[in-house]
């Protein structure tokens, strides 16, 4: 039998459908539900985490997201600046810097500014305890993705724009802060987003720094309660609360980007 | 003292000499136009009077300042040049009224209702008060234009320079940028504009000069140049602008069978 193009095409989709919906259903049968609802969803342990898991553990998480980030920023624009100047060390100084925090895991980088920093300066150390150690070893390498972000902004402005600053006769610096800068932040905005919700998972790696019950974040306090309580509800929870700071920001994201889109 | 005097001016890219060899005097008050083909050099002269480009030679003096001079300040001399571009490069995150008063405020140091006050004024003279708390991207061409005029009037030049300022422009939006432009030569702006409106440099210009590969081929005054032109290279540049319907086949080179 002959079929028509469109007929055949339906038939296919039908079929995809069926074979989804059958492999869906086929997991859900064959798993074991009582069992997975003791280990993961255990009401009895999961409200023994609360008001911690919000208070001390969900808010550290955050903070050490927002000042990781802050000074992952900062120095990022530093970085993107250095990379865009006309003086060739700065450009190959910048660019190292990028090309090797890049490449290396975030684990090991926070684990050299933990252990490596105080053995280096015996008689100082970063300021702030655990919240400076970890601003500093995941901000290290925020920065270098952000560095390259930034730079792109500050490239997809039209040159026109320091070109009208300059003739105006505002100097260099004054068109990049004035003009340039504040375009370029607007274009990257949306992947400056999407950086927060990498350091905000990326903050799960604080506990090689060894964390008290007062600096715990979220990984780290579902991680002891699971021994405490022998039973993995709490990264159930953890999970939860990760997504209770991540998904708002997608949703920033997506915002922004239907903005950007409806003003070009 | 002449307002622009340039001599012996010569740019390269790389290995490509845009501009050859170029003397040129702008006296007060005087409306120079520069026409010629594409790639002719004129925008290259143009943007190296407030060194947007670098020039490889020569001398380019601005009301008496050596331009190239490295001791000289030159963001200084930009403040004394307004210059309006092809593309109008507004700036895309500020108001209007906020793109006529950014160097005011930061360049001159004036204070807010001092840089408020002149930026009404220069709007009134492109006749767009009304605008002035809208942002660039919600206006026409010819409005964005005529913001880019008062932007750099309202930092009261003694120069202007004028880069193609009607090209990206949709043809009913050109008159008014011209309109706001001639009224500025009637003032007595000391005015340098690069321009394909022929019209225009007919009518405005004291003086047209026409560029052709690097060169300035012949200058005078408007009628001079466009009745009675006396070079060759003028007179087929003028045909093929003032007559693009009469070009023949023959001398582009063409053969169309029938």
């Amino acid at each position: 039998m002959k079929l028509s193009r469109r007929r055949r095409q339906r038939l296919v989709r039908v079929a995809g459908y069926a074979v989804f919906l059958a492999a869906v259903l086929v997991v859900i049968t064959a798993a074991d539900w009582g069992r997975l609802s003791d280990a993961f969803f255990r009401g009895d342990v999961a409200r023994g985490m609360f008001p911690e898991a919000i208070t001390v553990a969900l808010r550290n998480t955050i903070i050490y997201t927002l000042l990781a980030f802050f000074f992952g920023l900062t120095m990022g624009l530093v970085l993107a600046l250095m990379r865009l100047s006309s003086i060739l060390p700065y450009r190959w100084a910048a660019t190292a810097y990028i090309e090797l925090f890049r490449g290396l895991p975030a684990l090991l980088v926070l684990f050299m500014v933990g252990y490596g920093v105080p053995l280096a300066f015996p008689d100082r150390e970063i300021p702030g305890g655990v919240y400076g150690s970890v601003t500093v070893g995941l901000g290290l390498t925020a920065a270098a993705y952000m560095a390259e972000t930034i730079r792109a902004g500050i490239q997809a402005v039209p040159k026109g724009q320091l070109e009208a600053a300059r003739t105006l006769g505002m100097s260099h610096t004054r068109a990049m802060i004035s003009i340039v800068l504040p375009q370029a932040f607007r274009i990257v905005i949306p992947p400056l987003t999407n950086e927060i919700i990498l350091l905000t998972k990326d903050t799960s790696l604080v506990y090689v720094l060894g964390v008290t019950p007062a600096t715990i974040e979220l990984t780290k306090f579902a991680g002891d309660t699971l021994n405490t309580k022998v039973n993995p509800t709490p990264l159930v929870v953890a999970g939860l609360l990760y997504l209770v700071i991540t998904l708002p920001l997608s949703q920033v994201v997506r915002a922004l980007e239907r903005r950007a889109a409806r003003e070009r | 003292m002449s307002t622009i005097e340039i001599s012996d001016l010569h740019k390269s890219f790389g290995k490509l000499e845009v501009l050859r060899g170029i003397d040129l005097k702008v006296e007060p008050g005087e409306v120079v136009c520069v026409i010629g083909p594409s790639g002719s050099g004129k925008s290259t002269l143009l943007r190296c009077v407030n060194l947007l480009e670098e020039p490889t030679a020569g001398s380019i003096r601005v009301a008496g300042v050596e331009v190239t001079d490295p001791d000289t300040d030159i963001d200084e001399v930009r403040r004394g040049i307004g210059m309006v571009f092809q593309q109008f490069n507004l700036f895309g995150h500020l108001t209007v009224r906020e793109n006529v008063t950014i160097a005011q405020r930061r360049v001159l140091k004036r204070g807010r209702t001092e840089a408020n006050r002149v930026a009404t004024a220069n709007l009134d003279r492109v006749g767009l008060t009304d605008k002035a708390g809208s942002y660039p991207a919600q206006l026409s061409g010819g409005q964005q234009q005529r913001v880019a005029i008062a932007r750099a009037l309202a930092m009261d030049p003694k120069l202007m320079l004028f880069d193609e300022p009607t090209s990206a422009l949709d043809p009913e939006l050109v008159g008014e940028v011209l309109a706001v432009m001639r009224g500025l030569a009637a003032e007595g702006m000391t005015m340098l504009v690069v321009t394909h409106e022929m019209a225009f440099a007919r009518e405005v210009a004291s003086r047209v000069v026409f560029m052709d590969a690097g060169v300035i081929v012949e200058q005078g005054p408007p009628a001079e140049v466009f009745n009675k032109p006396r070079e060759a290279r003028t007179r087929e540049f003028l045909h093929r602008v003032l007559e693009p319907t009469r070009v023949s086949e023959t001398e582009i080179g063409a053969h169309l069978t029938d």
